[in-house]
């Protein structure tokens, strides 16, 4: 369960930014490859903001698709998982996007 | 995906029917139509503030920081990380009954609760601080730093942490480590590194443990290595039995080459 330290993180760099005003909104970035449940942060920001600027704030979650490009024929892939093959039969992949973990922007009162 | 609270049907738990071999794509929201689903949003104006910071910048920061401090001393740090069970603290007790006349070595002990590992550390007669972690799955760089100022390693030494027994979440926290190490049972399924691709992907080396038990056991140590390669092709595997020391002279051949790059 990660997502709770990662979700305390978000809260962190929102509230330090936010200074003393009200945070409505905010938009984070999270691959598909990184491991990182949405549906748990979701969760999460509703009791890890209690209390904060953040406090009834919509959370945005932009998910990233996982795509990678073959080291053996430069072909570029999606990936659904961490791993994946090449259509030429290689596993050796370098990953392009997917592993994000981004806070984007807030918006504020 | 919804445009407006970004809901989505992808990205968490999937569940599927193996008696239709089709994945059900279940998920919570009924999207009716576009753009409209099952909750309301309050558009209000505002200020909207571009921050674009990684989520995880304070621990990666403080990793940084472990790790220059690290090769400031010449110190080899390794992060151990497996599934409970897989022999993490017994390769570290036999790893420093046959290493501490020759190499320097500390450790630290990352478990939720207990003093129980580092206590069998400190019987196999190596400097060690426990970390318990209560509620947390796996250690952070913080508090490997906290550790290492309790632990005061000496200069050209090993600092061994054993991270809490989880194959998901210490994958994604940089302790400011050298490597992290994966090790694996035979005793668990040989498809664990397809299962737990994260861990297997961000580690330095994989240590397969407990051969001395493949004899009474179905474990397809071929397919095994065929499915960590496939999520990282270059990790390089060692075949070790911590119990009898099969193969253990390679593990500290690894080791030892380590220590050379932090001359």
């Amino acid at each position: 369960m990660h997502e709770l330290g990662i979700t305390q993180n978000i809260v962190a760099i929102v509230s330090e930014r936010a200074g003393s005003r009200r945070v409505t909104r905010v938009t984070i970035v999270i691959g598909k490859l990184s491991a990182v449940c949405p549906q748990s942060i979701r969760f999460c920001f509703d009791v890890v903001s209690r209390g904060t600027l953040l406090e009834g704030a919509a959370l945005e979650i932009e998910e990233i698709d996982g795509t990678g490009e073959c080291r053996t024929c430069g072909t570029h892939i999606t990936l659904e998982h961490l791993y994946g093959h090449c259509p030429c039969g290689s596993h050796d992949l370098i990953r392009l996007t997917g592993e994000e973990l981004l806070v984007k922007e807030m918006v504020t009162a | 995906m919804c445009t407006t609270c970004g809901c989505s049907g992808t990205g968490g738990p999937t569940v599927t029917n193996l008696n239709t071999a089709k994945p059900a794509g279940d998920h919570v929201h009924q999207h009716h139509e576009s753009g409209s689903h099952g909750h309301k949003h309050e558009h209000q104006a505002g200020t909207t503030v571009s921050i674009e910071q990684a989520i995880l910048t304070k621990n990666d920061r403080l990793a940084e920081r472990n790790r220059g401090w690290f090769l400031g001393k010449h110190i080899l740090a390794l992060n151990l990380v497996s599934s409970p069970g897989a022999g993490k603290t017994t390769l570290l007790e036999r790893t420093i009954q046959d290493l501490k006349a020759t190499v320097p070595l500390s450790v630290i002990e990352g478990d939720q609760e207990t003093l129980f590992d580092a206590e069998r550390i400190r019987k196999a007669g190596c400097p060690v601080v426990q970390i318990n972690t209560g509620a947390g799955c796996h250690l952070e760089a913080d508090m490997v730093a906290k550790g290492v100022e309790k632990l005061q390693p000496v200069s050209h030494s090993v600092v061994l942490i054993e991270n809490v027994g989880n194959l998901v979440c210490p994958a994604l926290f940089d302790l400011g480590e050298h490597a992290k190490i994966v090790i694996l049972s035979v005793t668990e399924g040989e498809d664990k590194p397809l299962k737990y691709p994260h861990m297997f992907q961000h580690a330095g080396l994989m240590i397969l443990n407990k051969i001395d038990l493949l004899p009474h056991l179905t474990f397809d140590v071929a397919k095994c290595l065929t499915f960590a390669r496939m999520v990282n092709p270059q990790l390089p595997v060692l075949q070790v039995s911590a119990t009898t020391g099969e193969g253990l002279q390679d593990w500290y051949g690894w080791v030892r080459a380590g220590m050379e790059h932090y001359k």
